[in-house]
C-alpha cells in the first residue's frame, strides 16, 4: 500500500506530478473546500477569517488573489530566471491599459486613433474604449504586456543584477509619465478612469444590453437559481479559478524543459550556455511570460478597484512584489503564494487588530489595559506606539506606517534567518514531522 | 570511408589574448574519433582557456577551430553545444538549487524539442518527451551510481558526488566529444579510481571522444592515448604518454631547468 511508503513511485509521471503524494493532494483539496466554504459564509468556518480580517474580509482577500497572479509572474522572472526586476508594476499597468482600451467604455471610438488630447485632436475628457467582453480583454492584457516585455528585452537581457534593477525602475517612471500624458487612455492623473466591470458576455457592451451580461461578477445576484451571492463572493470564485489556472501553468513551466533552462540561467549562466541553452533567448522568454502574468494581474487589479489613475503603477507596487518573493521564498510557487497571502493580508490584519484593540480599550481589566497601552490618540503625553487618528505624524505611528515598518523588519529578518522564506519554514516543519519522533 | 579518418576536432594555431596577456599562444592539435586526448601543463598554462576557446566562451583572436571539418569560430556557446561538444568545469558549475535529476535533465535540453507553450500545457507531447528523457537520465544515474542523491539539491552534495553529477549532466547531452576539466581534482584515491573507471567506460561503452585536462599524472599517463603539454600558453610537446614523459622540455616545464631526466622520473613522472 502506497500509503505507508509515500515516496514509493512506480512511474516517472507519478514522480513529476504537481502534487506527488496523497497527503498533498488531500491537503490542497481540503484547503480549497474550506476556502470556498468560508467565502460562502458557511457558519463556524467563516468565523475564522471574520475574526482575523473583519467582516468584509472577502474584499482584501480578492485583492490578494489578484496579487497572486502577478506574483507568480515576478517569481518566473526574479525567482526562476534570476533577473531582478523592479518594473513589475509597469507591466501591470500595460496590461491594465490594454484591458481598459479594449473593454472600457469610450466616447472616443475610432477617433482615438490619433491618440493625443494634447494635440487638440480630442477633448481632454474623451476616453478611449471599445467595450469588448472579458474573454477578449483579459487575454489581450497578458499579450500586450508580453509584447512590451519583448520590446524592452533587447536592453534588459544585456544587463544583469543591480543594473537590470535600475533599468526596470526606469520603466516604471516612463510608464507613469506616459500614463499622465495620455488621459484618453489612462484617465485623469488624479482620479483615473473607470475600468470595465467584471462580467462575462459574448460580445460588446452597449446601451441596449447594458444590464444583462451572461454572468455578472460585479453585482449581487443568484447563481443556479438558489445560491444567493454578493458581488465579492462571485468575484472570489472567478478569481480563485484564475489563480488556480495561473498556478498550474506556472508549475507546468517549472517542471518542463523551458523551466529548467530558466533555472539553469539563474544558477550558472555560462554553464547553461555550454549546455546548449541560448541565454538571451531564454531571458527574453522569461521576461515575456512574467510580463504576461503581470498584465493579467494588472488588468484584474484595475477592474477590481474599478477606478484607477496612472500613479497607481508605482515603484512602491513593484517593491511589494520583491517583498512577496523575499518573504515567501523566491523560486518556488508555493512560496510565492504563501508570500502573497502573508504580505497582502498583513495590513488588513494589523488594521483589524487595531480596531479590536480600540474596542477593547473601552473595556476594563487586563485586555483593556493592554489596548490602552498600545493605542494613542496622537497626543504627546501618551506613549502608545499605534496612533488611532490618521492625522498623527511622527511617533506614534498610524497603522499604515506600521505596516511599512513590519514589512521592512520582516524582509531583513527573512534575509538573515531564512533566505528560503515561508517556504523554507514549511520545509523545516515538514522535515521535522517526517522523522518524528526521531530527530534525524 | 574518408569520414572515419577525418579528425573530430582540429585546433589550428589558436592565439587568445586578454589585453597584454597572451593566454594561449599558437596551440594546435587534433582529436580523432574515440580518442582520449589529454592536455597537461603547470598551473596557468592555459589549459582551461583552451577548453573555453573550444566551447566559444572565449573567442581566440587568431587561428581556427574546426569540428568535423567546419569552422566553429564565432558561434555562440549554445550552438557549439548543439554540435555535440559537452564539457565539465574545473570548479564545478552545476545548477546549485536544482536537484540531481533536474541538473541531468537540463543536460538533455538540446535533445528535447518541446516549446515553452507545450511545457505549460504539459499534457500531451511535453509530458511524453519528459518521461522518455527521464528514463534516459535514470540510465545515466545508474551508470554513475548516484541513485541515492537523485532528489537532493546538488549544492548539498559532497564534492566527489558533485563531480560525478557534472559528468552525468555532460553525458546527458549525448555528445560526440567530451571536455573534462580536472575530473579528479581534489579527490582521494578511491574516488579517483571510480572516476577513471567511469571515463574508461564512457569511451568503451559509449564511444565518446574525450579531451582530458588533469594534474594527476598517474591518471593521465595510465588512460590517455595521446598527450599535449602546454606551458605559458605555448605547446611544448605532443605525443604518446611515454614520449611525453621522456621529453626534456616537459620535465623542465614541470620541475625546472636543472633537473635531469632521471630526477624527473623519480619525482613522479614515472607511471
Amino acid at each position: 500500500m502506497a500509503f505507508n511508503r509515500p515516496l514509493l513511485r512506480t512511474s516517472y509521471a507519478e514522480d513529476a506530478a504537481i502534487l506527488p503524494t496523497a497527503f498533498q493532494k488531500g491537503a490542497v483539496g481540503i484547503a480549497l473546500l474550506l476556502l470556498s466554504a468560508m467565502a460562502l459564509d458557511v457558519p463556524i468556518v467563516s468565523a475564522i477569517p471574520k475574526f482575523l480580517l473583519g467582516n468584509t474580509w472577502l474584499s482584501p482577500f480578492n485583492n490578494m488573489l489578484i496579487f497572486c497572479v502577478a506574483a507568480l509572474g515576478i517569481n518566473i522572472l526574479v525567482g526562476v530566471t534570476g533577473q531582478v526586476s523592479l518594473g513589475h508594476s509597469f507591466f501591470m499597468g500595460v496590461g491594465a491599459y490594454a484591458a481598459v482600451l479594449l473593454g472600457g467604455d469610450g466616447s472616443g471610438g475610432l477617433a482615438c486613433v490619433p491618440f493625443h488630447a494634447q494635440l487638440g485632436l480630442l477633448e481632454r475628457t474623451t476616453r478611449c474604449g471599445l467595450a469588448l467582453p472579458i474573454w477578449i480583454w483579459l487575454p489581450a492584457a497578458g499579450l500586450a504586456a508580453a509584447a512590451v516585455g519583448i520590446l524592452v528585452s533587447p536592453v534588459a537581457v544585456r544587463v544583469r543584477g543591480l543594473y537590470l534593477a535600475i533599468v526596470t525602475v526606469g520603466l516604471v517612471f516612463i510608464g507613469q509619465h506616459i500614463g499622465v500624458m495620455l488621459p484618453e487612455f489612462a484617465g485623469d492623473a488624479e482620479s483615473g478612469r473607470r475600468w470595465p466591470p467584471l462580467e462575462f458576455r459574448l460580445w460588446r457592451r452597449n446601451d441596449g444590453n447594458e444590464d444583462n451580461p451572461l454572468i455578472n461578477f460585479s453585482e449581487d445576484g443568484t447563481w443556479f437559481g438558489f445560491l444567493e451571492l454578493s458581488d465579492s463572493q462571485k468575484s472570489f470564485f472567478f478569481l480563485l479559478g484564475v489563480v488556480l489556472f495561473a498556478t498550474v501553468l506556472a508549475k507546468n513551466l517549472m517542471r518542463s524543459r523551458t523551466g529548467r533552462a530558466l533555472q539553469a540561467i539563474r544558477d550558472r549562466d555560462v554553464a547553461a550556455e555550454v549546455m546548449g541553452v541560448p541565454e538571451r533567448e531564454y531571458k527574453r522568454l522569461g521576461f515575456a511570460i512574467s510580463s504576461a502574468y503581470a498584465g493579467v494581474g494588472g488588468a484584474l487589479f484595475a477592474v477590481n478597484l474599478s477606478r484607477v489613475g496612472p500613479p497607481e503603477w508605482s515603484l512602491l507596487l513593484a517593491v511589494d512584489f520583491i517583498a512577496i518573493l523575499l518573504i515567501g521564498g523566491a523560486g518556488t510557487i508555493a512560496g510565492t503564494l504563501m508570500g502573497t497571502f502573508f504580505v497582502e493580508l498583513l495590513p488588513d490584519f494589523v488594521e483589524r487588530l487595531t480596531e479590536s484593540q480600540s474596542e477593547a480599550a473601552e473595556g476594563s481589566g487586563v485586555g483593556g489595559a493592554i489596548a490602552r497601552f498600545l493605542l494613542t490618540d496622537g497626543s504627546r503625553n501618551d506613549f502608545g506606539p499605534i496612533a488611532t487618528s490618521a492625522q498623527a505624524f511622527g511617533w506614534p505611528l498610524p497603522v499604515p506606517l506600521w505596516n511599512f515598518v513590519i514589512y521592512g523588519v520582516l524582509i531583513v529578518v527573512f534575509l538573515i534567518a531564512e533566505p528560503l522564506g515561508l517556504f523554507g519554514i514549511w520545509l523545516r516543519i515538514r522535515n521535522y514531522w517526517k522523522g518524528w519522533p526521531f530527530s534525524y | 570511408m574518408s569520414i572515419q579518418n577525418q579528425p573530430l576536432l582540429e585546433v589550428e594555431d589558436i592565439t587568445l589574448r586578454f589585453g597584454g596577456v597572451t593566454a594561449i599562444d599558437g596551440v594546435g592539435f587534433h582529436v580523432n574519433p574515440e580518442e582520449l586526448f589529454a592536455i597537461i601543463g603547470p598551473n596557468g598554462a592555459g589549459k582551461t582557456s583552451i577548453f573555453n576557446s573550444i566551447s566559444q566562451v572565449y573567442r581566440p583572436q587568431e587561428g581556427d577551430i574546426r569540428w568535423r571539418g567546419d569552422s566553429i569560430m564565432g558561434q555562440r556557446p549554445d550552438a557549439v553545444a548543439r554540435l555535440g561538444i559537452a564539457r565539465t568545469f574545473q570548479n564545478i558549475a552545476l545548477f546549485g538549487n536544482m536537484t540531481v535529476i533536474d541538473n541531468i535533465l537540463t543536460g538533455r535540453h538540446i535533445q528535447m524539442k518541446e516549446s515553452w507553450f507545450a511545457g505549460m500545457k504539459w499534457f500531451g507531447a511535453a509530458k511524453k518527451e519528459e518521461m522518455e528523457n527521464r528514463a534516459r537520465v535514470e540510465d545515466i544515474v545508474d551508470f554513475l551510481e548516484i541513485q541515492p542523491y537523485r532528489k537532493m539539491p546538488v549544492s548539498l552534495l559532497p564534492y566527489g558526488i558533485q563531480k560525478r553529477v557534472e559528468l552525468g549532466r555532460a553525458l546527458a547531452m549525448d555528445p560526440d566529444l567530451l571536455l573534462l576539466d580536472e575530473p579528479v581534482a581534489g579527490m582521494n584515491l578511491e574516488e579517483t579510481e571510480d572516476m577513471a573507471r567511469f571515463i574508461l567506460d564512457i569511451r568503451s561503452e559509449l564511444g565518446i571522444s574525450m579531451i582530458l585536462v588533469e594534474h594527476d599524472m598517474g591518471l593521465v599517463m595510465d588512460i590517455a592515448d595521446r598527450i599535449l603539454v602546454v606551458d605559458f600558453g605555448k605547446p611544448i610537446g605532443t605525443g604518446l604518454p611515454d614520449e611525453v614523459q621522456s621529453n626534456p622540455d616537459v620535465i623542465a616545464a614541470y620541475l625546472g631547468e636543472d633537473f635531469s631526466q632521471d630526477a624527473g622520473a623519480a619525482a613522479g613522472f614515472s607511471s
